[in-house]
């Protein structure tokens, strides 16, 4: 059984690179598989028995999942604007890390689309949407714009999938994948313009609600301030999302997949938009304490007087998880090195995930009535254990892809580089 | 939608509530469920899971002894007017303001259960089914023909008994009248008040009692200040009443609910 495993593991395996053996492999996958059998279960609860198996409830209306999906989609983003950067704006040095950029990107639309399913009251109404559209709800936009984005994704993952050495065998694969390449540059600007608008609709979700006007935002036309600090937080986070996950790959595998030259470009992209959104949500902050808050008739100084959410999460999320990255990223000489570059990346993924934390979770928790009460929600185990099978699918699928394809064209060429420990690759190479 | 609430309506139903008279009996919130086939709680339901397109808050001037002071507040769908935080976000167009009524409509055979509504609803007014609705057994012979009951996972709140809007319609056109005479609306709990506290009626009319009550100096909306021009006029001679209207004051449990 072993032997019939490894034989046909072999066949599939990526040419020129070398991989775990496939009972390794298996071992690797088996607590992904187990959580991923947990979070079939725990949504299946869910959609059998009903939304009674979560904590939320009339007043906590969105939860975990929300937020999760809100987190992953930013994270997420690091797919189309890879796909704007190399195929729109030619940086060419990016086409090393563009196959794992599309892969993360097909793994966190596909699984917020998932748990999206799961967290609606009735799933098999989902088509309503397209067939009753509000077209003044962010959520229509949003609706539309994922689905679109996710069939893009889906296409622009297909000629990494065909590109395996043994479906390469298939002939008609081999065309089908040359003639797909040739729409790459379309996709990639029609996904560039799906990924703006659903970004940003995200971000409108809650900045257009009137009624909480915690999250309520002023805005330009029909798009309140949030739809565009979202576009510019996903833009920013997904290249630092980026140098992560290659990063963490690199560790998990042992191999260097990708040269400094690359996690230097996307560092300092990251940290020049990071900055402009810092000064952006800066600015926004000040707008929204000072006069869309109060014109409301909430003081926004009542908002951080409920514990535990003090004023210390603005600060976190601005200063924190923005500007101290930022900074990092910006400067060459820190994010030449691993042991700041890293932690930057993983700060400025943090700040995203708070920033959505404090629009979904924040925003529900505080009260609106005067005789209302400040609330507390905690997810309960099947709403984590979705959460937790919708994160196994996501290394599963990516686990797959990194050994049966080619997701870092520079790892047979930095295999046979022998690189001497203490020069250091020149950093500046590149545009920007 | 809105743009069609911004023209003239035939009629603007709405509400006026004395706060001073309600004594939070909870009349009005049985009435309602019954009328509306509103399922009895679920077993494993809680306050913040359970429905009623109705509830009676009791609120307290945050004094002790025998300075405190207590109302009880019914609070429903507002039913607000232009910019209704709900009709806007519905990604299916679930909800709308009926032109002819001014009242705020909840579809929920067209409802996905997203929820969207209800977060950005400041008055926690609509409701999910978190359950199958279930009556005991013989007592789905009490159910109102004229109401649908709804299924788990989907989003319902107050319509202003729209079963007895019909009803009320019907009997009009059968006269061959146009305009509903206002004796032939009333809302169940409206009717069920034994206090009174609670009037209905158009408030395009300014001579009917409910719009010449929500004129009164007394008279006050809950979050005026957001600009959702809720069609529930509360009233109280009491200014710590009038006070419960404004948002929440900064680090303050307020006014217990």
């Amino acid at each position: 059984m072993v032997k019939t495993v490894t034989r046909f593991d072999r066949e599939f395996l990526t040419r020129g690179v070398r991989r775990g053996s496939a009972p390794q492999f298996m071992l690797w996958l088996l607590p992904w598989f187990a959580l991923l059998a947990l979070g079939i279960y725990s949504a299946g609860l869910c959609l059998v028995k009903g939304l009674n198996q979560t904590n939320m409830d009339n007043r906590y209306a969105f939860g975990l999942w929300i937020f999760v999906d809100l987190t992953i989609i930013a994270l997420g983003a690091g797919a189309f604007f890879t796909g704007f950067l190399l195929y729109i704006l030619k940086f060419k040095e990016l086409k090393a890390v563009i196959n794992s950029a599309v892969v993360i990107g097909v793994v966190c639309y596909s699984g917020a689309m998932a748990a999206l399913m799961v967290d609606v009251g009735q799933p098999l109404r989902a088509w309503f949407t397209f067939w009753y559209p509000n077209v003044h709800s962010m959520l229509t936009e949003v609706t539309f714009c994922i689905s679109c984005y996710l069939t893009v994704l889906l296409i622009e993952y297909l000629p990494i999938l065909l590109k395996n050495r043994k479906l390469r065998d298939v002939p008609s694969f081999l065309v089908f994948e040359f003639e797909l390449h040739k729409l790459i540059y379309v996709l990639a600007g029609v996904g560039t313009f799906l990924s703006f608008f659903h970004q940003g609709s995200l971000g409108g979700l809650y900045g257009v609600l009137r009624g909480r006007p915690f999250a309520f935002r002023e805005g330009i036309f029909v798009w309140p301030s949030t739809f565009f600090l979202f576009i510019l937080s996903a833009a920013a986070v997904g290249p630092s999302f980026l140098i992560f996950t290659t990063w963490l790959v690199e560790k998990l595998s042992g191999k260097r997949l990708v040269k400094d030259r690359v996690f230097d470009l996307l560092a300092r992209i990251s940290g020049l938009l990071l900055s402009v959104y810092v000064l952006a949500k800066a600015l926004d902050t000040i707008i929204w304490i000072n006069r869309t808050s109060p014109s409301l008739g909430f003081e926004a100084s009542q908002y951080y007087g409920w514990q535990p959410f003090g004023t210390w999460i603005l600060f976190a999320e601005i200063v924190g998880c923005g500007l101290v990255p930022a900074v990092i990223l910006l400067v060459p000489r820190l994010r030449a090195r691993r042991a700041w570059l890293i932690p930057a990346a993983m700060l400025a993924c943090a700040g995203v995930a708070l920033n959505r934390y404090v629009q979904t979770v924040q925003t529900l928790a505080l009260p609106t009535l005067s005789f209302d009460k400040f609330l507390s929600y905690t997810p309960s185990w099947q709403e984590t254990g979705t959460f937790l099978g919708v994160l196994a699918y996501g290394v599963i699928v990516y686990s797959f892809s990194f050994r049966y394809f080619r997701l870092f064209p520079e790892e047979r060429e930095l295999k046979l580089e022998v690189r001497p420990e203490q020069q250091e690759e020149p950093v500046l190479a590149g545009r920007f | 939608m809105i743009s069609e609430n911004k023209k003239t309506l035939a009629a603007r139903y709405g509400m006026s509530i004395d706060v001073d008279r309600c004594n939070g009996c909870g009349s009005c919130m049985v009435a309602c469920a019954v009328e509306n086939n509103v399922p009895p709680a679920n077993a494993n339901a809680t306050d913040r899971t359970g429905l009623t397109w109705i509830r009676v808050f009791k609120v307290d001037n945050g004094l002790e002894g025998a300075d405190r002071r207590s109302a009880f507040i019914p609070l429903l769908c507002q039913h607000c007017g232009h910019d209704a935080p709900c009709v806007s976000v519905c990604p299916q167009q679930a909800v709308d303001i009926d032109p002819a009524t001014g009242v705020v409509g909840q579809m929920p055979e067209r409802c996905l259960g997203c929820r969207y509504c209800m977060t950005a609803c400041p008055y926690h007014a609509r409701y999910f089914n978190w359950w199958d609705p279930a009556w005991p057994a013989g007592m789905e012979k009490t159910l109102n023909p004229d109401v649908a009951p709804r299924m788990r996972g989907v989003v319902e709140k107050c319509n202003f008994c729209h079963g007895r809007w019909h009803a009320a319609k019907a009997k009009t056109a059968a006269e061959g009248n146009t305009a509903i005479d206002p004796g032939d609306y009333m809302p169940a709990c409206v009717e069920a008040c034994p206090t009174g506290a609670i009037q209905f009626g158009d408030l395009n009319d300014s001579s009917s009692l409910v719009a010449r009550n929500a004129r009164r100096a007394e008279s006050f909306r809950l979050l005026e200040s957001i600009g959702t021009d809720p069609k529930i006029h509360y009233r109280s001679t009491k200014a710590w009443v009038r006070d419960t209207a404004h948002p929440p004051r900064p680090g303050k449990e307020n006014a217990r609910g």
